[in-house]
């Protein structure tokens, strides 16, 4: 149990993995293609937090710059993967993933 | 006393006060509207009109507020609850005065300063999108999708420009906490010249000033970037589907992103709570401004247009007066010199805000309105670079001629 | 006070996070992942680091995920359609899902002592806009470039991508 009103840091760690796998869960079991980028952001944001936990750790702000360029490189996919997302809605008026395979075979 | 019964009191105080406000901004806006359009506005409920706000609300408690059928109940009634919420939250980082002493608490006259308070006010503001594109979509009406769709286009494509004003007097003043930008604005160049922001070396922020006011027009959605919310498009566009409460609720929230706006735009860009003259000679302003309106006020009472003017005019010239009085005797009697550190910057901060709003009002009865793609355009073509350039050399002097 | 402001957050981004997962329409997934940044940046600001808080929430929860609003606004996305077959995917996966995060609390637990602890106003947690800045400008200086060239070639891609077809 916590000392004197502070929060363990392992805590942290275990939800930023909770909320990563919980990230992997989406990523897999959705077939909605704006769900499945939705859980890559949480992926993202599971991975922030434990970036900016060390980073407190450490004592040193490198961690938290870390993160800011992952934010930036976040906001950059989401940008151009929605733009993608939107010409293949164009193309094949469908959002299910399982219906956008006339690669296959 | 202890931190948190100090914060709620100073809570109850802020939010008694501005829901008032809120409500007689309202009065004031359709007054001051009206006399620009050459007619009398509302002046049949109360002296004036001045009880008008209270009929408004009492008419939208009271309406039967309808939920239509075909909306998702969820976000239907979300959206006014986020709209309202972040409107009233961004109020707690803006400080009304300096450090004053009241009753023995020693406290400032702001709710809380966060170090990144600007950082703060702007986050409330980004969020608040999300309050009108879901009332927007809810409705499950192709007009108010379109209007909702549209307003929070136009609010994330503002909040660029708005975010680079901003950002050059933050070049200058090296800091991001409300308090620490209206202190450093203290002081006079040359014994007369005020140090605001738009008057600051080495770069005067009156570009700043104006691109952040235009930004705020349109992050508020009001007139000429109204749009989405005008009566006569879009069938009023995203809040067509709401009834009395909901609807009341969307509107407190524009008036109250309003009042936040002009405050910041007063702490960052003019100055705060600082007077426009050195201390002495500015003391006199308040009690002649309030002086003057006395005089006109009277003169109102003596030429009456209809019997009751004789008397509602006859209280506006004698709490003038009294008020003149007022800020004489705490400006001359040095044993109420506490309450005149409280009231003097509360003065002076609340004359520059209610200015600022009055050129709200003022604007909103005078221009026309952008159509959409021309908004979005001059949001992206005009107003982004020209806030980058600015944002630019304001950077360039201040490494050059900063110690 | 800093351990039941942790826990009330993290459950609310826990419980955030299950919603995204589970809800079959887009818009209330968006909008769990909202809630699931507001109570990161929440979970930030107790962290010490005032700016990312910030930033995620200008930034991220204002602007990237409207932008995934605006998108499943716009496209009219509607619920997804359950079959057997995902179901019986979800009674096989999530075990082991609940396996491999309890691997991973297991490993934590194991490697950092339970005497490091998180606390709120900690003076020597650097996380001040002015610490970040002096670092971003010194030290990281060529990333900060190469990530503006970033969001050139995004902002490009995607008006190109999106634009209408010239016939």
């Amino acid at each position: 149990m916590p000392t004197s009103g502070g929060v363990p840091m392992d805590w942290y760690l275990i939800l930023s993995a909770v909320l990563f796998s919980l990230g992997i869960a989406g990523f897999f079991f959705r077939r909605n293609i704006i769900t499945v980028f939705m859980s890559i952001e949480l992926m993202l944001n599971a991975v922030n937090l434990s970036f900016v936990t060390f980073s407190y750790r450490m004592k040193q702000v490198d961690g938290q710059i870390f993160t800011f360029f992952v934010m930036v490189v976040a906001a950059a996919e989401a940008a151009v993967g929605l733009a993608i997302i939107l010409t293949v809605y164009k193309n094949r008026k469908t959002l299910q993933i399982d219906e956008v395979s006339s690669m296959k075979n | 006393m202890n931190f948190y019964v100090i914060s709620l009191i100073k809570v109850a105080i802020v939010a008694f006060v501005l829901l008032t406000a809120l409500a007689y901004l309202q009065w004031l806006e359709r007054k001051v509207l009206a006399h620009i359009q050459i007619r009398p506005g509302p002046n049949r409920v109360g002296p004036h009109g001045l009880l008008q706000p209270l009929a408004d609300v009492i008419k939208l408690i009271t309406k039967e507020g309808m939920v239509p059928s075909h909306v998702s109940k969820f976000f239907y009634f979300l959206a006014p609850i986020v709209a309202v919420a972040l409107a009233l939250t961004s109020i707690a980082v803006i400080p009304f005065g300096p450090e004053v002493d009241i009753f023995g608490v020693r406290t400032w006259m702001q709710l809380t300063d966060l170090n990144i308070g600007v950082l703060f006010v702007l986050a409330v503001s980004s969020i608040g999108v999300y309050g009108v594109a879901l009332a927007g979509w809810s409705s499950n009406n192709k007009y108010s999708l379109l209007g909702g769709l549209r307003s929070s286009a136009q609010m994330i494509s503002y909040e660029l420009p708005m975010a680079l004003a901003v950002a050059a007097p933050l070049l200058m003043a090296n800091t991001l906490s409300f308090r620490k930008i209206v202190e450093q604005q203290s002081g006079y160049y040359l014994g007369f010249i005020p140090r605001w922001s738009i008057f600051e070396m080495p770069f005067p922020q009156i570009i700043s000033f104006i691109l952040f006011l235009i930004a705020v027009f349109a992050e508020t959605n009001r007139i000429p970037f109204d749009l989405p919310e005008a009566e006569n498009e879009l069938v009023a566009g995203y809040h067509t589907e709401y009834a009395s409460m909901k609807f009341a609720a969307f509107f407190m929230a524009e008036y109250c992103n309003m009042v936040t706006v002009t405050c910041v735009a007063t702490l960052l860009f003019l100055g705060g709570w600082h007077p426009l003259f050195p201390q002495p000679y500015s003391n006199v302003i308040a009690p002649i401004i309030f002086f003057v309106f006395g005089l006109m006020a009277a003169w109102g009472a003596m030429h009456p247009r209809k019997p009751i003017e004789k008397y509602s005019f006859g209280v506006v010239t004698l709490a003038s007066f009294g008020l003149a009085l007022i800020f004489l005797a705490i400006w001359l009697v040095p044993a109420l010199a506490p309450v005149f550190r409280i009231l003097m910057p509360l003065f002076w901060f609340c004359g520059k805000v209610v200015l600022l709003l009055f050129v709200f009002i003022w604007i909103r009865g005078t221009l026309p309105r952008f159509r959409y793609d021309q908004l979005m355009r001059f949001a992206w073509v005009f107003m982004f670079p020209v806030a980058m350039l600015n944002l630019l050399v304001t950077g360039v002097l201040v490494a050059l001629f900063s110690k | 006070m800093d351990l039941v402001l942790f826990l009330v957050f993290a459950i609310i981004a826990v419980v955030c996070g299950v919603n995204l997962v589970v809800q079959t329409h887009p818009i209330s997934s968006a909008l769990s992942l909202v809630g699931v940044m507001g109570s990161l940046a929440v979970l930030y600001l107790l962290l010490g680091a005032p700016f990312i808080a910030a930033a995620q929430v200008i930034v991220y929860a204002g602007a990237v995920m409207v932008l995934f609003v605006f998108v499943i606004m716009l496209l009219n996305a509607g619920s997804e359609p359950v079959t057997p077959l995902r179901r019986m995917v979800k009674i096989l996966g999530v075990p082991l899902l609940v396996i491999f995060l309890g691997l991973v609390a297991f490993i934590i637990q194991a490697v950092l002592p339970n005497s490091e602890t998180v606390h709120f106003g900690d003076p020597a947690a650097k996380g001040s806009p002015y610490d970040i800045g002096h670092v971003l400008f010194t030290q990281y200086l060529l990333p900060f470039e190469v990530t503006s060239v970033l969001i050139l070639i995004a902002i490009l891609g995607a008006i190109v991508l999106a634009r209408k077809e010239l016939e």
